[in-house]
């Protein structure tokens, strides 16, 4: 756990940049500072590696202050990903990725090889191990970024809006990694975006922070889709927040009805389309699986072309369908 | 031709004179200017006086260098170390410029990068801010060395070592020869070293040569 109590931090020239955060970071978990530009996030992650230092309050790891011990050696410890990443234009990607394992002094072959084993694991073609950074894509170097941070195995990965800078489908390719690696690797994650969408898609805790460094609201992403403190927290969110909410609610208890003749099916049981009145064959549209959110169950009924969502299991068949008196009743309070 | 063959002897010692001369100011401007430069950027304000300044030594005539070095150190009039001395002020005035700017190339989050994974400040500089600098560093490295090897030839005037005793001999004897192979030694001499921090600016630097960046579909 990362905990904040009562830190402020003001500049020497003045701006307060945060302003008496109290707050506490879980382990093994994805918190997330979101707000508008200039709000505090960067400095407020900044202060828990000590590349920035507080003005008051204090922060503590476990329960240790983050002052306990030299700055550099706390460094070393937590990982750091960056938009544009900030590699080394001189180091060759697997060099780069051995940085922090070299400068703990272990053996060479040993840090080269955990380099190696994290760029497999960020999804990086070894192929590009020898390469120089400025050879990479973005989306490229935001991996080996990642590979970096982790290589020697820190409890704490610190990351400032590391997605803001590739296009969207990468970014999305980006963060759906991101989340299946914290899956295997659970470190407690400090996330930094000014994106609403990616802070809820991402965070397990969602901190929302508001110009002047103070916090306005800390809490999971469903609690805050569905009750925002205020109208600062609200208009943040933008719009559709109902509809968004649909994304933390399984479609577990649907009631499903039995797949009605009109969905012809293949031999194995998945779904290969509706029969219509003159019988020609209409695509299915979206399907969704009992695990998913009643945001997918309703996407699937929004796309089937006779306003029945079909339901499949893990193998891809059909297993039934919900109509829209059935979403309904789910979306009631 | 016979006249090179008969004093070759003396061309290879003027040579090697020649190049000690001309490179240890070199070395020696490098490593003054490396940790002034740092400092200038650490703590700004003085990166534009010291830049200046360099401006300012890098205009005094040469000859006038020779001859006042002397009484200020207390050396020689012939001693070499007048030349030296004076090479490495030139040098240093060049440099300043160059470390500062290779510095300041260093991008931003690539110095919170290192910052951030835990390099101390030494280690940073050397093998982080250093090498990002080294092409910019050599860029005014190669400028003061070609100026270097000119400028001994000057010292040869007063007395001092290098191909620039062949002019002397050529003119005091009224005699072609001794001054055409000086002029064509000394330019041989400016090119081969050029080519060779060249050479070794490529070496230090196989990142720098990634000219099309490959950027591939698959991410
Ligand atoms: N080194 C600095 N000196 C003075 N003010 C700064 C400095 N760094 C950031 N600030 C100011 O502090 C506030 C918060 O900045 P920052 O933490 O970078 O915000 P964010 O990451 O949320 O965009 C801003 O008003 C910014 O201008
Ligand atoms: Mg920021």
């Amino acid at each position: 756990m990362i905990e904040f109590e009562d830190v402020t931090k003001r500049y020497p020239d003045g701006t307060v940049a945060v302003d008496n955060l109290s707050l506490r970071i879980p382990s093994h978990q994805i918190t997330v500072f979101v707000g508008p530009s200039g709000c505090g996030k960067t400095t407020s992650l900044r202060m828990i590696n000590r590349t920035i230092e507080r003005t008051s309050g204090t922060i503590s790891i476990d329960g240790e202050d983050i002052n306990s011990k030299d700055a550099v050696t706390l460094r070393r410890g937590i990982g750091y990903v960056i938009q544009n990443a900030g590699l080394f234009p001189h180091k060759t990607v697997v060099e780069n990725v051995a940085t922090v394992p070299k400068l703990l002094g272990w053996d060479k072959r040993k840090a080269r090889s955990t380099a190696m084993e994290l760029l497999e694991r960020v999804g990086l073609d070894l192929k590009l191990a020898e390469r120089y950074p400025a050879q990479l894509s973005g989306g490229q170097q935001q991996r080996v970024g990642v590979a970096r941070a982790l290589a020697a195995d820190p409890i704490i990965m610190l990351m400032d809006e590391p997605f803001s800078a590739v296009d969207p489908i990468v970014r999305n390719q980006l963060q759906e990694e991101l989340l299946r690696l914290q899956r295997d690797i659970g470190k407690t994650i400090v996330f930094v975006t000014h994106d609403i969408d990616e802070a809820i898609k991402l965070g397990d805790h969602v901190a929302v922070l508001r110009v002047g460094g103070k916090l306005a609201q800390f809490a999971p992403p469903a609690e805050l889709l569905a009750n925002p403190v205020d109208e600062f927290v609200e208009n943040f969110i933008g719009k559709d927040r109902g509809y968004r909410a649909l994304t933390f609610v399984t479609a577990e208890e649907l009631r499903l009805t039995d797949v009605p003749a009109e969905l012809t099916r293949a031999e194995d049981g998945s779904p290969k389309g509706w029969v219509n009145g003159s019988g020609e064959l209409e695509p299915v549209g979206a399907t969704f699986q009992r695990g998913d959110s009643l945001r997918a169950a309703l996407d699937a009924v929004l796309t089937s072309p006779v306003g029945k969502g079909v339901c499949v299991d893990e193998s891809g068949k059909a297993v039934g369908v919900v109509e829209y008196a059935a979403l309904a009743e789910a979306f009631r309070p | 031709m016979s006249w090179v063959g008969d004093n070759s002897a003396l061309i290879w010692e003027q040579l090697r004179e020649h190049l000690y001369l001309a490179l240890i100011p070199m070395v020696l401007g490098l490593l003054i200017s490396l940790p002034l430069g740092y400092v200038a950027t650490r703590f700004s304000w003085l990166a534009n006086p010291l830049v200046a300044l360099g401006g300012v030594l890098y205009s005094l005539p040469s000859i006038a260098l020779f001859i006042v070095l002397p009484a200020i150190l207390g050396t020689q009039i012939l001693s070499p170390v007048n030349i030296i001395v004076a090479l490495t002020i030139y040098a240093v005035s060049l440099l300043i410029r160059n470390v500062i700017d290779g510095l300041r190339s260093v991008p931003e989050e690539v110095l919170q990068a290192a910052v951030s994974v835990g390099y101390g400040t030494l280690r940073r500089v050397l093998t982080v801010d250093l090498p990002i600098a080294i092409p910019v560093i050599f860029t005014g490295l190669r400028v003061v060395t070609v100026a270097n090897i000119s400028m001994v030839s000057v010292g040869a005037i007063i007395g001092i070592g290098g191909f620039g005793e062949l002019f002397t001999t050529g003119f005091q004897q009224d005699f072609l020869t001794p001054i055409v192979v000086g002029v064509v030694l000394s330019l041989a001499l400016a090119l081969v070293c050029d080519i060779a921090l060249v050479g070794l600016q490529r070496l230090l630097t196989p990142w720098a040569r990634v000219i099309s960046p490959l950027k591939e579909a698959t991410t």
